[in-house]
């Protein structure tokens, strides 16, 4: 049984940038025409060097910017935020975690106001539900009760990482965008909260869309992949064609760049730097 | 709840400690600020006790003691250690009775163009687009005016005294907290926070004054300060221009302003309300440049 | 004889919470025509050792060292004035965010010309012709043309390209690079490392790239030094680092890597006991 959580079809989003005083108005195309349906449960990397639209792409999925063409399902349901209609319930079933842990917890929020915050916006639960379910997640993204009260400077990088991806599971949502999660940790770290959201998928049946400039990471966690280059998806399709035999030039170029720490690759490199 | 509050009043407290104990040393790092904040604690010590320290009560007139000197001046008197004026009242005494007024003018100047000027450049900061140039437009034709000069038109549209003196004062200094909020949201309004809120559903109120406020608090307290002294140096010339309190109100600009005409004669009038004004002034503007560096991040060293 | 030779070096830093200790007792060495690879995670005092050396630390920072020799000169009983003379000259050095490092306000040009008119007395003539040279060198296309442009105008992988620029600008005996790639895109990344690589050989230069990537120091690195928490926790020429790491943190660290992930999880720091790690290095 097929069961998509999202899909989206030509998705497009042009920004103008107004003509000032001394330059004439003229038009960018962030995303050109992006198609792409994710399955529940499935993970999809959307990999891109910077300005290739990733990002635009993912703020028009979790339905934070309008996409100036196109159509998005989410769940099966059309939504279109620049007409209006974006109900609580549609809210609460896309959620994203962002890319710097420094800059996506409000600095004068405690940790359990953090998560409490969205089940106070969005549901009728008495504060005393809301700390129980917050105190809940807390402790299932692998942090402790005595966290509870403490503000967000008082964690390292890996640890707010954990707090904003429990923020975004408060709501129970279908889909997670994850924008370049990990790019902002340290090796270690990042292995951290690689493992602890594979855990969450198999437990809620998280759906994720995962954008990432890392194709190890990428080629770590995908089901689905696709390659994004100026404003179109150049290549698309699952883990292992796509790393097996890319077909877009672009592609090739992006693997052959991306760095080897195998002891065979160090070695050629050696036996060239010797010989030359 | 006793378990919650229990548990809330444990683990919050060495952070709060931590934080004072953090701002105390980069406040205390500038000595100026520290020697700022005694005098300005003293001030407020002799505000709040001015009856009971106060050695006669501030209108009362001594027919038998007019312009007596200081009491280390010949002629002084040691019932009037600073001497008395034209006619006949106790300079000390008007002069603790006068703090109180300072004090008052500081805080419901400083409150009531901080709380208009936070809602009016929160709204402009947040929205942007036509709300924010039209907030923008009328706050510079505010700021064109030199801002004494603007207090006295006001003043003298709504009739001298106190209180519109203060009502005039706040709506001079309103624009520069109108300005530095909105500066201070545009700033904050792209964080991911902001938008992480939005994505769980906040709403514009929500965002603009829960989530976004308290992050721009830190500016707005050191403009405060400085508005604070602002607010007693032209309340002070409103006085001493006749527009402010009237006499025989013992205010310290109201008081320069009867004292002028013994300027050669009485040295005392003048000079200490005079100087009571520089002290008071002087001591929140050191006090504001402790608070910026104790509570601008940039300035603090890693 | 070594370029470069630190020895215990010890870096504090005087904080609100009291002395913090950045760099606990590092010894390290580069030879000329070497490439040395300080490699570890945030708080592993990896800039803070370079930017000791350079004299770059503000004046909170308390550094000591039993030796601190560059060149055959010993950097700690340099003046001010006389280190001034050393930093930019023969050792220089180029940062992660090349935006940031570039003054926004004058064309490139002249802040190539800058640097050779402080260290190389050369006239106008001479230093523009150099000017040109540099930015050909380091592959940047119509130099001559180039020497115009300001900063904003440029991308990212060019301003690093433009800093390489100055930091070779006067021949300098060691290049530090301070994770000269992090803030750039993978292809862009493999282009500036081709870079630095060659113009290390060509000009024989010691070169110090700092990064917290392993496949960096897998394409780069002669030696290897990683750090941890202000402490060295190992010294491996790359093959043996990679091929049989010694320390536990290493093996972590390399076991991180997701490019290795045998299972469906990947093994974690926490898997191999990092603070037990110091207590085997230190011992």
């Amino acid at each position: 049984m097929r069961n998509v959580v999202l899909e989206a079809r030509d998705i497009v989003r042009d920004y103008h940038i107004g003509g000032g005083l001394f330059s004439s108005a003229r038009t960018v195309h962030a995303v050109k025409g992006v198609t792409l349906s994710v399955e529940k449960g499935r993970t999809l990397a959307i990999v891109g060097e910077s300005g290739c639209g990733k990002s635009t792409l993912a703020r028009i999925i979790t339905l934070i910017d309008p996409a100036t063409s196109g159509e998005l399902f989410i769940d099966g349901a059309k939504v279109d935020i620049a007409r209006g209609g974006l109900t609580p319930e549609l809210r609460r079933k896309v959620q994203i975690v962002f890319q710097n842990p420094y800059g996506s917890l409000n600095p004068r929020q405690k940790i359990g106001d953090v998560l409490g915050e969205p089940l106070l916006i969005n549901t009728g639960a008495p504060a005393g539900e809301r700390r129980d379910r917050a105190m809940t997640m807390l402790k299932k993204v692998g942090l402790e009760e005595k966290h509870f009260n403490r503000y967000p400077h008082m964690f390292s990088g890996g640890q707010r990482q954990r707090i904003a991806i429990a923020r975004a599971l408060m709501l129970n949502p279908s889909l997670l965008v994850l924008d370049e999660p990990v790019s902002a940790l340290d090796l270690s770290v990042q292995a951290q909260v690689l493992n602890l959201l594979a855990d969450l998928q198999d437990e809620f049946h998280l759906t994720y869309v995962f954008i990432s400039h890392d194709l190890s990471v990428v080629r770590y966690i995908a089901d689905e992949v696709m390659v994004m280059y100026y404003g179109e998806a150049v290549e698309y399709g699952s883990r292992d064609e796509v790393f097996s035999e890319p077909q877009h030039s672009y592609t090739r170029t992006l693997f052959a760049a991306t760095p080897r720490a195998d002891i065979d690759s160090i070695k050629a490199r050696l036996a060239a730097k010797t010989a030359a | 709840m006793a378990h919650t509050s229990a548990l809330g009043s444990v683990s919050t407290d060495p952070s709060r400690r931590r934080q004072i104990a953090e701002f105390w040393f980069y406040f205390s790092e500038n000595r100026g600020a520290v020697i700022g904040l005694v005098v300005f604690a003293l001030l407020v010590v002799i505000a709040l006790a001015a009856p009971l320290i106060a050695p006669h009560a501030p209108n009362a007139q001594y027919r038998d003691a007019v312009l007596v000197p200081p009491f280390w001046e010949e002629g002084g008197r040691a019932a009037y250690p600073l001497g008395t004026d034209a006619v006949g009242r106790d300079m000390l005494s008007r002069l603790l009775y006068g703090s109180r007024y300072s004090l008052f003018i500081g805080v419901i100047v400083t409150s009531i163009a901080l709380s208009g000027g936070i809602v009016v450049g929160v709204v402009a900061g947040y929205f942007r687009g036509w709300v924010d140039t039209a907030i923008m437009r009328l706050m510079d034709i505010i700021l064109a005016f030199p801002s004494l000069l603007l207090a006295l038109v006001l003043v003298a549209v709504l009739g001298p005294g106190l209180t519109n003196a203060m009502i005039a004062i706040a709506l001079v200094l309103q624009p520069h907290f109108v300005r530095l909020t909105r500066a201070a949201v545009m700033a904050e309004k792209t964080r991911d926070y902001v938008t992480a809120a939005k994505v769980a559903g906040a709403g514009p109120l929500r965002l603009m004054f829960r989530t976004i406020l308290p992050n721009c608090m830190a500016p707005l307290i050191v403009q405060g300060t400085l508005s604070f002294s602002t607010a007693i140096l032209d309340a002070a010339a409103l006085g001493f221009l006749g527009m402010g309190a009237q006499p025989p109100t013992p205010e310290w600009g109201t008081m320069l302003a009867e004292a002028r005409e013994f300027i050669l004669r009485a040295w005392w009038v003048v000079t200490f309300p005079g100087l009571a004004i520089l002290i008071t002034v002087l001591a929140i503007n050191v006090m504001g440049d402790g608070l910026r560096d104790a509570l601008d991040p940039k300035l603090k060293r890693s | 004889m070594a370029l470069l030779e630190i020895e215990n070096l010890v870096v504090e830093f005087d904080t609100a919470s009291g002395p913090f200790r950045a760099v606990d007792g590092v010894s390290l060495s580069v030879a000329r025509r070497e490439v040395l690879a300080i490699v570890g995670e945030s708080g592993s005092g990896k800039s803070v050792s370079m930017l000791a050396i350079m004299g770059l630390l503000p004046w909170t920072a308390k550094v000591t060292a039993d030796r601190m020799d560059f060149d055959g000169t010993d950097l700690a009983k340099l003046g001010v004035a006389d280190r001034r003379k050393i930093i930019g000259k023969d050792m220089a050095m180029i940062f992660q965010e090349p935006m940031a490092s570039l003054n926004p306000c004058f064309t490139v040009g002249f802040q190539i010309e800058e640097v050779l008119r402080v260290h190389m007395n050369m006239d106008r003539r001479q230093r523009r012709a150099r000017a040109v040279e540099l930015l050909e060198a380091v592959g940047i296309q119509e130099p001559a043309d180039r020497l115009g442009s300001y900063p904003h105008q440029m991308s990212g992988g060019q301003c690093q390209r433009v800093m390489i620029a100055i930091a070779i600008a006067c021949n300098p005996k060691l290049l530090i690079a301070d994770e000269p790639t992090t803030a750039l895109d993978v292809t862009i990344q493999k282009q500036i490392l081709d870079l630095l690589i060659k113009l290390q050989a060509e000009h024989g230069m010691g070169l110090i790239i700092i990064t917290h990537n392993m496949g960096v120091v897998a394409e780069t690195a002669d030696r290897v030094i990683v750090q941890y928490k202000g402490r060295k926790m190992e010294e491996a020429d790359v093959l043996s680092l990679f091929a049989s790491p010694k320390s536990n943190y290493t093996k972590a660290l390399l076991s991180a890597l997701p490019e290795n992930a045998t299972g469906k999880r990947l093994p974690t720091i926490s898997d191999y006991d990092p603070e037990a790690a110091i207590a085997g290095a230190t011992s």
